[in-house]
């Protein structure tokens, strides 16, 4: 996984609640391999129109948000399926941070062991951030992991919280699954002891 | 006092069982019993296969094609779609190599995972359950903790048979009083859901406790739990009782003999003690809740069938408003339109929601002697292929033919469409699945989310209507 220390880029808006994974990766692209570009399928039938061209008012579609590496929508941001596609298609599509104030819990732990930092902020704080970012359109945020600190485009600085394991891992671009494997001791006396117990 | 005299919840007793070891930052290494997978699993095992790794506990594990196969196929050659095909062989090729049980598409067993875990007694009380699907909430109606994960997660676990969770929030969940004649299962959660919202339950396990509750056949109760996820919930529990016990003795996969009675010594001491203290406390009244059926594009726009299309206006939040606008537009319905009056393209009946028996014995004492509209496409999707032949044992295929609805194979099938069966966009559809999100069933398909003798009542009648009238023999 790509280490996450600090990021200073375009924060694209997307001022709605609920945006559910299904909207942020179809279906019907799921079975897609990871080696695919799913940056490709990412909000691949709410950015285009009923003609299948793209729509160009669509915030993902301006110029503007083209080096965008922020989404910041509103509360529970990707919730529904568990499918890790939806992290994938923001990851490929060069989003390293998603801001809201509250995430899909599966979502908000796929991301973490991709490398997008999900950063949950108050809901007050959100809407202010969105209304800049509306107001200035390709206006940039300063996201740092270190310090657990988003500074808005008005300079304004916030805190966030983050688990401290996955901040750990993020910052060093650590595999959960390499560590747990360092563990396997401990895993096999539980085993043994818990197949025993269930007989 | 000793940590064991607090008294604790049933899911801090799962919990607790499986906690192999706990990090100085609160991290706790939780055992997984289960790990159940299906035919877009493939990523885990090809991630395992670049580490060089192979599953710790296969034995724990159970697979099924459920999401690529279109439910008019019986065999693998059979699927046209060669990346779909793809998957199913995939889910074969993995399974067969690591010696992992799986109901492949030729296998009388196979079905939606969700359905065949507690149909096989493969998902029991005091497990922990965990699938690459947000549906494992399921198999909490069994007294466990079922949750879905990704296909990261779904890889450490086939690798060490654990994983990283911070303990969740606990949030009960009672439902009081009776259900009325015509209320199911789907009916209360989609209360529930619409009194909370969709976020209500984040960061929380919920337990639903309750007379209405206790209720319910373990059929509702899968139904029950399976949309814990639409409330945000991490999970969705029900304390085991004797309801449990009987739906699981004799199941394959249930212990038999000396360890069934030792099995259920332990399942006896799982439900949450009494003075156990949830983090959240939500009550609704059981006997107030109607059959109920979405407007909207979020589970959370669910309304009793008797009301109308609500009017953005009314609401006092303009965020709110701006959501309920899009919604309309996309549904293609206007405020204050009877629900009653809505007509029906399409009807789906099935999921992992309410493909169980009892599902369909509900929808087949609605279809019997109707006909479905004449404009109407109307299909009954069986969870599992024991869903099927349990069906065909008691006519109700014949129920639904003669009635005119498809009569198909097991499958996720309209559900989400990753088979390829999905609606036209506009295409307008009466669904027992869990999700009407934007293009969920298909891109511009309108889902309306109901139980399966609404979703029968709906297709006979050709527009969304309160099956309790049918059910009074109008």
């Amino acid at each position: 996984m790509e280490p996450f220390q600090r990021l200073d880029a375009v924060a694209l808006p997307m001022p709605r609640p609920n945006i559910d994974t299904d909207q942020i990766t179809p279906a019907r692209f799921l079975h897609k391999p990871r080696s695919d570009n799913h940056g490709a399928y990412l909000f691949h039938d709410v950015r285009r129109g009923p003609d299948g061209g793209m729509d160009p008012d669509f915030v993902l579609n301006r110029p503007d948000y083209a080096e965008a590496k922020v989404i910041v929508a509103e509360h529970n941001f990707a919730c529904g399926s568990s499918r890790e596609n939806a992290v994938w298609g923001l990851y490929d599509h060069g989003f390293r941070a998603a801001i809201a104030p509250s995430f899909g819990d599966i979502f908000s732990s796929n991301a973490l062991k991709n490398g997008l930092l999900p950063v949950r902020l108050p809901e007050d704080v959100v809407a202010g951030l969105l209304a800049q970012l509306q107001d200035q359109p390709g206006a940039r945020v300063q996201v740092d992991l270190e310090a657990q600190t988003v500074t808005l485009p008005d300079g304004s600085v916030h805190r966030f919280e983050i688990d401290p394991f996955a901040r750990h891992c993020l910052l060093n671009g650590i595999d959960e699954l390499d560590y747990t494997r360092t563990l396997s001791p401990e895993i096999d006396a539980f085993m043994n002891r818990y197949g025993h117990e269930n007989r | 006092m000793s940590e064991r005299a607090e008294p604790r919840t049933l899911f801090e007793k799962i919990w607790d069982r499986h906690r192999i070891l706990e990090r100085e930052d609160g991290q706790v290494l939780l055992f997984v019993d289960r790990n159940l997978i299906h035919d877009g699993s493939a990523p885990a095992f090809e991630a395992l296969r670049q580490r060089g790794l192979k599953p710790r506990a296969p034995e724990r594990m159970l697979g099924t094609p459920d999401h690529y196969m279109p439910t008019d196929v019986r065999r693998v050659e059979e699927i046209a779609d060669a990346e779909r095909r793809g998957m199913v062989e995939a889910l074969a090729r993995d399974t067969a190599e690591h010696g992992i049980t799986a109901f492949g598409l030729e296998d009388p067993r196979r079905g939606i995972v969700h359905v065949i875990g507690p149909e096989q007694g493969f998902s029991q009380p005091g497990m922990v359950i965990v699938c690459p699907d947000s549906h494992t909430s399921t198999h909490g109606a069994l007294g466990a903790l079922a949750f879905g994960v990704g296909m990261t997660e779904t890889t450490h676990v086939l690798a060490t048979q654990t994983l990283w969770q911070r303990k969740p929030k606990t949030m009960r969940i009672t439902v009081d009083g009776r259900l009325g004649a015509g209320v199911t299962a789907k009916d209360v959660i989609l209360a529930i859901i619409a009194r909370i919202g969709t976020a209500g339950a984040t960061g929380h396990v919920v337990e639903y406790a309750g007379p209405a509750i206790r209720g319910l056949s373990m059929e509702g109760r899968l139904t029950l739990c399976n949309m814990s996820i639409e409330a945000g919930a991490r999970a969705g529990m029900i304390a085991p009782d004797d309801t449990t016990f009987a739906y699981l003795a004799g199941r394959p996969y249930a212990p038999q003999g000396h360890q069934w009675e030792a099995a259920l010594d332990r399942w006896r001491a799982l439900p949450s003690d009494p003075d156990a203290i949830f983090d959240a406390e939500v009550t609704l009244d059981g006997s107030a809740i109607a059959p109920m059926v979405t407007w909207g594009t979020s589970p959370e726009d669910a309304l009793p069938i008797d009301g109308a299309v609500p009017d953005p206006a009314a609401s006092s939040s303009a965020d709110r408003r701006e959501a309920m606008r899009r919604a309309l537009a996309y549904m293609g319905l206007t405020p204050g339109m009877p629900l009653e009056a809505v007509p029906v393209d399409r009807v789906f009946i099935g999921s992992c929601t309410n493909g169980r028996i009892e599902d369909l014995r509900a929808a087949a004492a609605v279809a019997e002697g109707r006909r479905v509209a004449p404009q109407v496409t109307a299909w009954v999707v069986p969870g599992s292929g024991l869903v099927k032949a349990q069906a065909e044992a008691e006519g109700l295929h014949r129920i639904f033919l003669d009635a005119g609805f498809e009569w198909r194979e097991a499958g996720c099938s309209m559900c989400l469409g990753t088979n390829g069966e999905i609606a036209a966009p506009g295409e307008r559809c009466a669904s027992t699945s869990n999700r009407n999100f934007v293009g969920r069933q298909g891109p511009g398909a309108r889902t309306h989310l109901m139980g399966p003798a609404m979703a029968a009542a709906a297709a006979v009648t050709g527009h969304l209507t309160d099956v309790r009238r049918l059910m009074a023999g109008g």
